[in-house]
């Protein structure tokens, strides 16, 4: 997804153990905070590996500019934006890029489809992404926190949206590739489901594999898709819980 | 002006002249501040702040750049800083706007002046210098931005690391140590509608109030300024704030991490 092949190629899978110890079943870990912004309708923080992402949610609110208005349905309006400093690699530019268009194309068409839309005619739906630490695995990240963020700004859904990325890594598929993964991999493919029904919402792809290979990614993924349900709806229900006065970003210190 | 701010302009001027704010703060006191500095692996360095409801992120990356023509043997620095959309619904996707703009000179502005950071041993080469770049995100917007983000850059600089340089590149992820840093520079905003002027404006106060007046101190010294809104500060406010500065400074800077 993020860098080409350059390099000398690692060993990728020993023992049915990854580069990062886990097992091809195993996701990183997933952390998602809920209402962590004052003036955003919505919004969520989390933390996946060490993907740092925070989603904000306006809406639904009057559709500007007026020519982007439908007489039907809220218009969905997503950005998905790095930060210059969030990369490994050198200082980024700053402003949209042909990859982050992509991507925020994407993810919007994916939130179409489950928010109910057509209760909020003339208005627009607003999603905010910003990559603050990027380690592989970006978009899916962002998706399943812009689910929480829209669940906070209390948008109406069908269903909650999640994501996750699975690879082929030395002959074999796993899930959630972490950024060597997807540098060296020979396949990679993030996908978005509507867990409720399985509908795929987001699908993307590129390497190269065979159709008992897809069947298998599509087995990890939607396992990993169940685990990553339940920790959104937990970030939802902490909201409720255990209010908290004071909204703010409190990000853990590592290492 | 809005009606809305005609009315936030009615209210504001109803509290000062009973000698109180909306918040029942001082006029001289800040809102509580919250600060997180090293919360990001990628950056070189990297700090959150809150001021009240506001917050900000400021993350640092050192790069290999050109000098300027002019300055051959000095490091570059620059700063930015971006009014996310998520901050507000004020501010909107696009080019870098106005505000954005003043925010990021300004911030630049203090440290810049005060000379905190020794460009000149960034020199590497005839024609390489490292370059240091300050990004300031603007996350979540009630009012007074200016002593946020500048409070942000500079708890972001005080957790920098200095990058491992080899035959002319940076070894991404090895350190040599820490920035060296010379002083802490912080601002001090404050706000004025007719004779009243009070410290650290909220979004609210912001939209009553005829102009306002930053001041980037060092402990000693002030080191940069600026003056916004269309309202007028006399000679006397100035040199006044200006004490009041240097020693609302010292909370400000006991709040960062040491030099």
């Amino acid at each position: 997804m993020m860098g080409g092949n350059a390099g000398n190629k690692p060993a990728l899978l020993v023992d049915g153990k990854r580069v990062d110890g886990r097992g091809v079943e195993d996701l990183r870990n997933v952390k998602i905070v809920a209402r962590v912004l004052n003036d955003a309708d919505g919004s969520a923080y989390i933390e996946w590996g060490k993907n740092k992402i925070l989603a904000g949610v306006y809406g639904p609110s009057e559709c500007i500019p007026r020519h982007d208005q439908s007489l039907y349905r809220s218009v969905v309006k997503c950005r998905y934006n790095m930060a210059p400093f969030s990369g490994m690699e050198e200082h980024g530019r700053s402003g949209p890029n042909r990859r982050s268009k992509e991507l925020s194309k994407v993810i919007k068409e994916a939130f179409e489809n489950v928010i109910i839309s057509e209760s909020y005619p003339k208005t627009q739906i607003e999603i905010y992404l910003e990559v603050l630490q990027s380690d592989g695995g970006t978009r899916c990240a962002a998706v399943t926190a812009a689910a929480v963020a829209l669940a906070d700004a209390g948008i109406p859904m069908k269903d909650m949206v999640n994501a996750v990325a699975v690879c082929k890594i030395d002959g074999k598929m796993a899930v959630d590739p972490g950024k060597e993964e997807d540098n060296f991999g020979e396949s990679d493919m993030p996908i978005a489901f509507s867990p409720r029904t399985g509908d795929v919402l987001l699908f993307q792809m590129d390497g190269l594999l065979t159709p008992d290979e897809l069947a298998e990614g599509f087995r990890l993924a939607r396992n990993a898709s169940g685990k990553l349900r339940e920790i959104q709806v937990a970030a939802i229900r902490k909201v409720y819980d255990e209010p908290r006065e004071e909204r703010f970003l409190v990000i853990e210190k590592k290492q | 002006m809005e009606p809305i701010n005609e009315i936030k302009r009615d209210s504001l001027q109803a509290f000062l002249s009973a000698g109180r704010r909306a918040d029942n703060r001082g006029m001289y006191d800040y809102r509580k501040i919250v600060v997180q500095p090293g919360i990001l692996q990628n950056a070189d360095g990297s700090a959150i702040v809150s001021i009240g409801k506001s917050q900000v992120m400021a993350g640092i990356k050192f790069d290999i750049a050109k000098p300027f023509p002019d300055r051959p043997k000095e490091g570059v620095l620059s700063t930015s800083a971006e009014l996310l959309p998520l901050a507000s619904h004020l501010f909107e996707i696009g080019p870098p706007s106005d505000e954005s703009i003043e925010l990021a000179r300004v911030v630049d502005r203090g440290i810049r002046s005060a000379n905190i950071i020794d460009l000149s041993s960034f020199f590497i080469e005839e024609d390489k210098v490292l370059a240091v770049y300050i990004d300031v995100f603007i996350l979540d917007h009630d009012g007074n931005l200016i002593d946020a983000a500048s409070l942000g850059a500079m708890a972001a600089l005080l957790a920098a690391r200095m990058p491992k340089v080899e035959k002319g590149k940076i070894i991404r992820g090895e350190y040599t140590g820490r920035l060296p840093l010379k002083d802490k520079v912080v601002t001090c905003t404050f706000g004025k509608l007719g004779e009243r002027i009070f410290l650290d404006p909220t979004l609210d106060e912001e939209k009553g109030m005829d102009c306002r007046l930053t001041l980037a101190t060092t402990p000693v010294h002030l080191c940069a300024a600026q003056k916004g809104g269309w309202g007028a500060f006399s000679e006397k406010d100035v040199l006044e704030l200006t004490n009041v500065s240097l020693e609302k400074g010292k909370e400000l800077r006991a709040l960062l991490p040491d030099l």
